[in-house]
């Protein structure tokens, strides 16, 4: 029953470009996903672990940034007779380099904030993550700093002789945002209803009893960061190679906040949380804009929503429901 | 090399809080398959000792071994890995799991689950995760919390939520249990069944160092007791030879005490 339901849902996602003409509805459904993806990837570090990574663009744009130089190719001047370049790769390969290092600077973030919680942590990946923007904006060789890189390829997929598939049209991208979107979401499950993802709860809810039975909660502390800084990076990887133009604007705080918001909102620590949040603050400004409501107070009406919800689900949208629906079943029970 | 029969050993241990000896030059050994009670008054280094032990508190001098590893640098969770399970004072639970969940967390040193393999889906993490909820499940059964099973720990009644933090424990598999005052606030019906509990316990071949104020349960429940004062130990010896030392009946146990007798 639960499985048929999943797959009845999946199949409606998966058939939304074929009934959707309106491709600016696909396009924003895209960019919707992309969000999603991140919120997600927040997720497990502030859901599950309970650390609040406020930097989490950075491993976005890093993904963005990486896979778009390596599929571009590049040529910096290190030293005065020290050249490093690059050839561009195929955008495959670019895409995978793109997760690598966005997980690598996650592991790099876990191990150096191993011993700070809190609001120690969300210190060291805010400045983390202005470090990261900073260096896009000025390292001008490499990044083209704020004329941004451009003409990024889009993904070809080619089986020699049989076939070429290239990632241009919307619908091949919101197909391929959907298949990246259910593999982060099996993924974080599998991670989530295992030892590891109990030892995650653990560190939130109670480190020095975790550690009393053995936890070594700075080892699930790195493991989440760095699975949640690789799907981070994939996000990125997927609007870099879909919007085709990646400036140091990827790396704005308000970026974070927007996943912040869809974790909090939705429920953070359920898996369908971020889903949920996402697909209402992701969709929400160009329904407003669509209903042709004034600019300014389409902002008023965002954030007034996000208040209401905060302020009536401190919990968020997911869990509330869940508990009004055990209530009713509960009802129903004893009549 | 630790001498054959002794589990725990602590050497010149003492402790600093800033200017403060909390313990002082404290030296006392558990047997394997006993149970040894510290007593004494409140500040006397009792949870002070355990925090040592279990290393959450690092000493300024002494040494600790248990089967002849020294815990002294060692983390908590690799003190755990050795065998060595503490419970806190303050009530300490994992509150917004069920029962269940709270028990599975105490069983992560025994799950074998490789993160890869658990990415990767692989049927010997769902078979793996099967056979720790057995597990959690037989845990519950011997601490009496089967029918919670399903029940947020944080609504649980105190009784029970100190039962739980020993279930917590036990699923770590110690082979020394260091139990932090497990009675304090249980009612003398609960305290009884607690010690049954602990027979049962010291049965599975446990030993048990507890800290506990409840002397009907210490004198009851105890192979050997050592009596802190002022972070110095002040008598050792049975149940019998405590409860007669003059000293700790000045310090700790009062002359009513006594009297009662």
């Amino acid at each position: 029953m639960k499985r048929a339901l999943t797959a009845l849902w999946l199949l409606f996602l998966a058939s939304i470009p074929l009934w959707l003409t309106d491709l600016y509805a696909l396009h924003v459904l895209i960019l919707t996903g992309i969000f999603i993806i991140a919120a997600m990837s927040l997720n497990l570090l502030l859901g599950y672990t309970g650390q609040l990574s406020l930097g989490h663009v950075a491993f976005f744009g890093i993904g963005a940034y990486v896979s778009s130089l390596v599929s571009l190719g590049f040529e910096v001047h290190l030293l005065p007779n020290w050249v490093v370049s690059l050839e561009p790769k195929p955008v495959w390969l670019a895409m995978l380099c793109g997760v690598a290092l966005a997980g690598l600077s996650g592991w790099v973030i876990g191990r150096v904030s191993f011993k700070v919680r809190g609001a120690y942590f969300v210190i060291v990946t805010v400045s983390f993550a202005e470090v990261v923007r900073l260096v896009a904006l000025n390292w001008v060789e490499l990044t083209q700093g704020p004329m941004a890189l451009n003409n990024i390829p889009a993904l070809r997929l080619a089986i020699p002789g049989v076939a070429e598939l290239a990632f241009l049209r919307k619908s091949a991208n919101y197909w391929l945002t959907l298949i990246v979107a259910v593999l982060c979401y099996v993924l974080i499950r599998r991670l989530v209803h295992s030892r590891a993802g109990r030892a995650m709860v653990a560190l939130r809810e109670n480190e020095p009893l975790a550690t009393s039975v053995g936890i070594d909660v700075t080892h699930y502390l790195v493991l989440a960061t760095v699975v949640s800084a690789a799907m981070a990076g994939a996000a990125g990887v997927l609007y870099a190679h879909y919007v085709r133009i990646v400036d140091p604007d990827v790396f704005l705080f308000i970026y974070t906040v927007t996943m912040v918001i869809m974790v909090i909102s939705g429920g953070k620590g359920t898996q369908a949380g971020p889903i949920v949040g996402g697909l209402i603050f992701g969709l929400l400004p160009d329904v407003l804009r669509a209903a042709a409501i004034k600019p300014e107070i389409q902002w008023v009406i965002y954030g007034v929503l996000m208040i209401l919800i905060v302020y009536f689900l401190p919990e968020g949208i997911v869990p509330a429901v869940r508990r009004w629906w055990q209530g009713r079943a509960r009802t129903a029970a004893t009549p | 090399m630790s001498v054959p029969g002794i589990a725990l050993a602590v050497e010149g241990l003492t402790l600093r809080f800033g200017g403060l000896t909390a313990v002082d030059n404290v030296s006392f050994e558990v047997r394997e398959g006993e149970v040894l009670s510290l007593i004494g008054p409140n500040g006397a280094g009792k949870t002070s000792a355990f925090n040592a032990i279990t290393g959450y508190i690092e000493p300024a001098r002494g040494e600790i071994r248990y089967r002849g590893a020294r815990l002294t640098g060692l983390r908590p969770n690799a003190i755990a890995a050795l065998g060595v399970v503490r419970t806190f004072q303050k009530t300490s639970i994992f509150a917004g799991q069920t029962v269940r969940g709270n028990v599975a967390i105490g069983r992560h040193l025994h799950s074998r689950q490789r993160t890869l393999a658990i990415l990767a889906g692989l049927s010997s993490v769902a078979r793996e995760e099967a056979q720790s909820a057995r597990d959690v499940g037989d845990i519950l059964r011997f601490v009496g919390l089967k029918s919670r099973a399903d029940t947020t720990a944080a609504s649980l009644p105190y009784g029970e939520l100190r039962l739980l933090e020993v279930a917590v424990a036990l699923a770590a598999k110690p082979t020394l249990l260091l139990l932090d005052e497990p009675v304090s606030g249980m009612n003398p019906v609960e305290t009884a069944s607690f010690m049954k509990l602990l027979g049962e316990i010291r049965g599975r071949g446990i030993t048990v160092l507890l800290v506990e104020h409840d002397m009907k349960m210490v004198m009851g429940a105890s192979d050997r007791i050592v009596c802190l004062n002022q972070g110095r130990i002040i008598a050792s010896g049975t149940p019998g030879d405590i409860q007669g030392h003059p000293e700790v009946v000045r310090a700790y146990l009062g002359s009513k005490y006594v009297a009662k007798k």
